[in-house]
């Protein structure tokens, strides 16, 4: 998914104070509403379980993903896998590669914990980055709010693809490929995450028992530690969600190219790359990654809206009127700009484009 | 400095800050590369004195600022390349020689610029189309199966990669049904008729995918605006809801796609990158990704900046467009 659009929606929850995380139980019972979120939930999970299980999976069908079978693919065609549905059988349960003849089963699940675990990793040091740099901004200085401001901004106007395009280019290929790939990516997308917990900050800041807190003495890092980060929970759980599919496409993308994760290491982006030549003699070569990633991809999405919606059910419930279009730059205005009136619920659409900034996508 | 004046002019200065810093992030972030450029730019099979002599032709030994000045000078004035016998001048924006075949960074961008810009241009006329209509189309039928459908196709749409698009759309139409041939690019100039059928697809695999973000868009904005108080004036008045969806409620959905399109500039250069490579259109992008697999840094550099270039650009054109379409924005 595009991450303008993931900017647009994400902008919602940072901008307008939310409330404190209401606690663990109300989020469990506003999720339980959403019939397509808990489909999602379930499906995620399953994913999850997968790439966790992955090495039993493969020895429960007795293969792994990196051995060669050439005595089951037909090199006087060329390399086509032998049998039918390219070479489906019970010892390989979704056939073999076409030429090299790896079980197809197995570099399927293992790609699940190259995607997944990529992506995970990449959303961690994302919001390890954009909290610190977001919370710096706006606790600290004028100077300092300045500095990492234009920081974040310049961060945010970095094209993510092409940025880590290159700067896998680099880095000698002796760096495990995996732990690269979600460094670049987390080290390149912080920038609207960043500028969401600025904007909630100073909105926490100017409430009583931050302020309290401060003046009782506190250091600044007790204070963010104890009083702002629980307000900061919601909203950067609802981007993190949002992140998670973002930064699986783009390690799909980048391996596609043939620049991410490397084989031998088994990825999905990859497996398409060498899949299209294939696709009439082993559809399923083509198929099986592709759909493994728009499935997981569509269940991380539907999830990261059901997430936001149980964490701020008026970002979705409540359609507003005038908000921020008269916002400033750079997300500064939230703690400016007068909480607008809401309106009476009509469409009740999830993503209200209001907060939508022309300088808010990082793109990838 | 107050007024559009004022905002314009400050909107500049930032936009030419923003990519000084950016030129210097990404000299200083690939020049301080751990792999040695030198061993990778000659080959494997080079003698140590044959890396060192070209190291030395490449001025790796030279401190990094001067090296960044140097580049910035060429890019303003031009620069003197030493080619052994002669010497090649290389005119203002220069940004280097290729290290693989010494054709320079800036020239080899113009030979590819046009490719990039007819796939992205003409992708991006058929995604604001598909994008918008979409959007208008699920928000009249607000609340029937068609709108659900059109919702949940739209939603499929944000979770599809570009690649997998592409892949399926060439295999299907190209290699099944046969409706066209495999695309291969042919320059505007030389054949507009052929120019556009082989962009076809691409054009497509490109659009489909960002029009599913605009139609996410439009929707809740229209929905937005139809929520208002001036919507239910006129419609008290009478007027009919083809009016009222089709001029009133787009109206308000103006904004917020204009500054989505040029926010989605950068990932749709994204995007364009895998959509070159996948369908083998000779462009800025698939000669980045070459020049990536083979360590040809002053390519990778010039290329990034362009890129970087046209995205800042972009960005600051829609900060102004919007504050144009949209007179509540504050300029600040």
């Amino acid at each position: 998914m595009s991450e303008a659009l993931v900017a647009a929606e994400a902008a919602v929850t940072g901008v307008e104070p939310v409330p404190a995380a209401s606690g663990a139980r109300q989020f469990w019972r506003r999720l339980r509403t959403q019939r397509a979120a808990l489909v999602a939930a379930a499906v995620v999970a399953l994913l999850l379980l997968v790439a966790v299980a992955a090495p039993l999976l493969t020895a429960l069908e007795g293969q792994d993903p990196n051995s060669y079978h050439p005595a089951l693919i037909d090199s006087a065609r060329g390399g086509v896998p032998i049998g039918p549905f390219g070479g489906v059988s019970a010892d390989h349960w979704l056939g073999v590669e076409p030429q090299t003849g790896r079980d197809l089963f197995a570099r399927l699940v293992h790609g699940a914990r190259v995607s997944l675990g990529v992506a995970l990793a990449a959303t961690v040091v994302q919001v390890a980055i954009g909290v610190t740099v977001g919370v710096a901004s706006a606790l600290g200085s004028r100077w300092v709010d300045q500095l990492l401001s234009r920081v974040t901004d310049i961060i945010v106007a970095m094209p993510l693809m092409i940025m880590a395009l290159a700067l896998l280019a680099i880095v000698p290929s002796s760096f495990p490929r995996p732990v690269l790939v979600a460094l670049v990516i987390g080290l390149i997308a912080w920038g609207n995450i960043a500028r969401i917990v600025r904007a909630q900050t100073l909105t926490l800041k100017g409430l009583d028992h931050v302020a309290a807190a401060r003046l009782s003495g506190w250091g600044p890092v007790r204070v963010a530690r104890r009083e702002l980060l629980p307000g900061l929970a919601a909203p950067v759980i609802t981007y993190a969600a949002l992140l998670v599919p973002m930064n699986i496409t783009v390690e799909a993308a980048l391996s596609f190219l043939g620049v991410g994760v490397k084989p031998p290491t088994p990825s999905w982006g990859q497996m398409l790359t060498a899949a299209d030549v294939w696709y009439q003699a082993a559809p399923q070569y083509l198929l099986l990654p592709a759909g493994a990633l728009f499935v997981t991809v569509l269940a991380l999405t539907v999830l990261g809206d059901g997430v936001r919606t149980a964490l701020d059910p008026r970002a979705a419930s409540r359609l507003r009127v005038g908000t921020g279009r008269g916002r400033g730059k750079k997300g500064q205005a939230s703690a400016t700009a007068p909480v607008p009136p809401a309106v009476t619920p009509t469409g009740a659409d999830k993503s209200a484009p209001t907060e939508q900034h022309p300088t808010g996508g990082t793109a990838s | 400095m107050t007024g559009f004046g004022g905002f314009l002019l400050r909107r500049a200065v930032g936009t030419v800050i923003t990519l000084l810093a950016i030129s210097v992030i990404v000299y200083v972030v690939f020049y301080v590369t751990p792999g040695n450029v030198a061993q990778i730019t000659c080959g494997p099979r080079c003698s140590p004195a044959q890396v060192h002599q070209v190291a030395e032709q490449l001025h790796l030994g030279d401190p990094l600022y001067a090296r960044y000045g140097d580049f910035l000078q060429g890019l303003f004035t031009g620069h003197d390349y030493s080619t052994g016998t002669s010497v090649e001048h290389c005119e203002a924006p220069c940004l280097g020689l290729s290290y693989q075949t010494d054709q320079q960074v800036t020239a080899l961008i113009l030979t590819k610029l046009p490719v990039s810009l007819s796939l992205v241009l003409g992708a991006m006329v058929l995604w604001l189309l598909l994008g918008v209509g979409t959007g208008v189309l699920s928000a009249w039928r607000r609340g029937r199966l068609s709108e659900r459908v059109l919702t949940a196709v739209t939603l499929a749409g944000t979770a599809t990669p570009v690649f997998v698009i592409g892949l399926v759309l060439m295999i299907v139409v190209c290699g099944e049904l046969r409706l066209l041939p495999f695309p291969q690019y042919v320059a505007l100039t030389d054949d507009p008729e052929q120019w556009a059928w082989n962009l076809l697809l691409p054009w497509l695999s490109l659009a489909l995918i960002e029009a599913a973000t605009f139609a996410r868009l439009t929707r809740a904005a229209m929905l937005e605006t139809l929520a208002e108080d001036h919507i239910r004036t006129f419609r008290a008045y009478g007027v009919g809801e083809r009016a009222v969806i089709g001029r009133h409620a787009l109206r308000g959905a103006f904004a917020p796609v204009i500054a989505l399109n040029a926010n989605n500039v950068g990932s749709a250069v994204g995007g364009a990158v895998l959509t070159e490579t996948l369908f083998g259109l000779p462009g800025i992008g698939q000669e980045l990704v070459h020049a990536v697999k083979v360590v040809d840094l002053p390519v990778v550099v010039g290329m990034v900046l362009v890129i970087g270039f046209f995205v800042v650009l972009a960005n600051a054109v829609a900060d102004v467009l919007y504050a144009v379409a949209d007179r509540r924005v504050v300029l600040a």
